[in-house]
Parts: structure tokens; C-alpha cells; sequence
């Protein structure tokens, strides 16, 4: 090996326009030689800029220095002159999954492995990104992101719930004691508490109820009406001080707006 | 009595923004006793809170939650606090949008203690 960098440096001495420069870069790049590798690939890509393997391993150099913003940029460069070239899809795709872009990662991967579909490398990376993607739809789904209305939002397995005017569940969820599903007997008892709210702000010219908030030895309430026909009910522990649920209803009324907007579309 | 009552009240209406302090019988909302400013319906707001309170706590008890030691209706008008005394009785507050809910609370809580 040492001996063919040495001659590979006296090729490249002698002709500085040789694509030796790739091999040589490599060489130096795998034996952890880093600056040498940087200065053979600038050297080569001044001498051969258009040359997108030189690009590629610069990116690859780039990367091994930690810098993924210029790499990331290099690779780019390379897809504008070659839009299939698989060292740069696989180079994207690891930084895109290092960054956690898997949407991105699956995509240049599945390119590279278009590209060479022997590269057992991008083989293994694609089943490692797969197996993350399918791990964290898992997740989401035992953390409630199969509701579809609070998925995503803080809690949205527990103690958030919408219901009707009439006390039926729209969306969300409520356990009671011993983890059992309660949010069928709590919708029932919150439409009539929001009728009696209503009634009560009425008759006592409160003007139109905006919230109401409840603290209980197990957990606090706070109800509100995101419109004029549904109710919004979120319960925390008592640890969860009135603004904070407040906070946290503002963001859950939000969300229970737009999907019933969506519902009438 | 009546005016032992109306003491503890008065450490909730002195609050800025309180119109009226009850003593209500939770379960038939009658007025056990009442500081008000003039305009306040008493009976409706007793009557009103005693119900309101009522439904509330079915909600919560489903909800495993517990039976609630403080309730707070917030309209764009103005503010109904309850707080749940011994021996069946409801402490009211009523007042205007912006009072202060923290002081009052603590008033309310107090005075509840006291009713017992």
C-alpha cells in the first residue's frame, strides 16, 4: 500500500492533470491521511473540476473532517452534473439519516441502490433506516398518534378528549382508575356541564363561557368550547398548573378546529 | 351566625373586582348567606352555582379526578368561582373577568376551612 502511494504521488508529480489523483486521494483517505487526501483531491479538482468522482470524494473527505454542511453541499453538486451518481445518493442518504430525515435518507438510498444494486453497503443502510421508520410508527402508535385528531400533541394518549354537543366522543381519550377507558361516561357528563356552564354564564350576564377550570384530588380539568357545538376536555395530574393547561388547551383547540374543518370539506 | 358567615365573606369581597361572596347549600342551592354588591342576583347565582357545580363534579368523578375543591367559570363578562365547604355547603365568589383568581382562590379556601 505504501508503496503504491508512493507511486501513485510520483504520477501525480509528473502529471498533474492525471485522474490518478482519485485513487491516491483514496488511499490517503482509508490510511486516515486526511490533510494529504484534502490536498491531492483540491489539487486534482483544480486541474479537473468537472470531474464529479473528484466532487464525491471530496464530500467523502469532507465527512470524515466532520464538516456534513460542506459535504452535504459537494454531493449536491454532483447530482447537478450527475443525477443518478450513486456515491452521492449514498453519501445523502447517510447524512440525511444522521440528521434524521428519513423520508430523505429512504429516497437516496433506494436511488443508490437503483444505481448499483450490488452495493451491499446501501443494502445494509436501507434496511437500518427501514427498521427506524417502522420502529418510530410503532411508537407513535402506542403513544396515541393513531387519534386522529391530537396525534402529535402533548398527551394526546390521555386526558385530551372532544366531544359533541350531545356528549358523544369525537376524538382523544380518558382512562380512570386502573388505566380503564372512561371517555364515553366523561363525554355524558361533560355535555351536560357545558349546558349548565352555558345557562349559567347566561343568566348571570357572564356574556358566552370561554372556559372553566376544575382542580380535584387526582387531577385537574380545564373544558372549553373550540366552537359553538363541541367541548374540549383536557386533565392532567395536579402537577399541571391551570396556565400550563391553559396553554395546552389553546394548542388542542387549535388542532380540534382545523380537523373539524376539515370534516366539513 | 349570620354574622360569623358574613365575616369569613368579606375576606373574599374585599378582594378588587369581587361583586359578591355566598354561602350556598350545595344540594338545593339556597343561600346560607351572602355579602353582595347591589345589581348581584343572589338566589341566581346561588341557585346557578350550587347546579353547576353539581354537573361538574359527575364530570370529574368519571373522570376519576375526584370530587373538585375549586371550580372556576371564566365569561367574557365576568368570573363564578366555587369552592366546596364541609357540612354541604358551597362558597361562591362572583366577579368581573380580571379579578384576581389567585387571591380570591385563597380567600375562598379560607373561608371554607372556617365554615367547617
Amino acid at each position: 500500500m505504501a508503496s503504491d502511494i508512493k507511486a501513485m504521488s510520483a504520477e501525480l508529480a509528473r502529471d498533474p492533470s492525471s485522474l490518478v489523483f482519485l485513487d491516491l486521494g483514496e488511499a490517503l483517505r482509508r490510511r486516515g491521511q486526511i490533510d494529504a487526501a484534502v490536498r491531492v483531491v483540491v489539487g486534482g479538482l483544480e486541474q479537473n473540476p468537472d470531474m464529479v468522482e473528484g466532487h464525491d470524494l471530496y464530500a467523502r473527505i469532507l465527512v470524515d473532517q466532520g464538516d456534513l454542511a460542506r459535504a452535504e453541499q459537494m454531493w449536491n453538486r454532483v447530482l447537478e452534473r450527475s443525477p443518478q451518481h450513486q456515491g452521492a445518493h449514498k453519501g445523502l442518504g447517510f447524512l440525511a439519516y444522521r440528521m434524521g430525515d428519513l423520508g430523505a435518507a429512504l429516497e437516496h438510498l433506494e436511488l443508490a441502490l437503483a444505481a448499483d444494486p450490488t452495493d451491499q453497503a446501501v443494502v445494509r443502510a436501507l434496511k437500518m433506516v427501514r427498521n427506524t421508520v417502522q420502529e418510530l410508527e410503532v411508537g407513535a402508535e402506542a403513544a396515541g398518534g393513531d387519534d386522529p385528531i391530537f396525534a402529535g400533541l402533548e398527551g394526546a394518549e390521555d386526558g385530551l378528549l372532544l366531544v359533541d354537543d350531545r356528549g358523544r366522543v369525537l376524538g382523544g381519550r380518558v382512562t380512570g382508575a386502573g388505566g380503564a377507558e372512561v371517555s364515553e361516561a366523561v363525554a355524558a357528563f361533560l355535555a351536560g356541564a357545558a349546558q349548565e356552564a352555558e345557562r349559567t354564564a347566561r343568566m348571570l350576564d357572564l356574556g358566552d363561557w370561554r372556559w372553566l377550570v376544575a382542580e380535584g384530588p387526582e387531577g385537574n380539568v380545564y373544558v372549553t368550547p373550540p366552537t359553538g357545538e363541541t367541548l374540549l376536555l383536557i386533565l392532567r395530574d395536579r402537577s399541571v398548573p391551570s396556565g400550563r393547561l391553559a396553554m395546552l388547551a389553546e394548542r388542542a383547540g387549535h388542532v380540534a378546529r382545523r380537523w373539524l374543518e376539515e370534516q366539513e370539506l | 351566625m349570620t354574622t360569623q358567615f358574613q365575616r369569613l365573606l368579606d375576606g373574599v369581597t374585599q378582594v378588587r373586582g369581587v361583586q359578591g361572596a355566598m354561602l350556598v347549600a350545595a344540594e338545593d342551592g339556597l343561600v346560607v348567606a351572602e355579602s353582595l354588591m347591589e345589581g348581584v342576583r343572589g338566589n341566581a347565582v346561588a341557585a346557578l352555582a350550587a347546579s353547576l357545580y353539581k354537573r361538574f363534579r359527575q364530570a370529574m368523578e368519571a373522570a376519576a379526578a375526584g370530587t373538585p375543591h375549586f371550580l372556576h367559570l371564566q365569561g367574557e363578562g365576568g368570573t363564578l368561582i366555587t369552592v366546596p365547604a364541609p357540612d354541604a355547603i358551597l362558597v361562591v365568589a362572583v366577579g368581573v373577568p380580571d379579578m384576581n383568581v389567585g387571591l380570591v382562590r385563597l380567600e375562598m379556601l379560607r373561608a371554607a376551612e372556617m365554615v367547617g
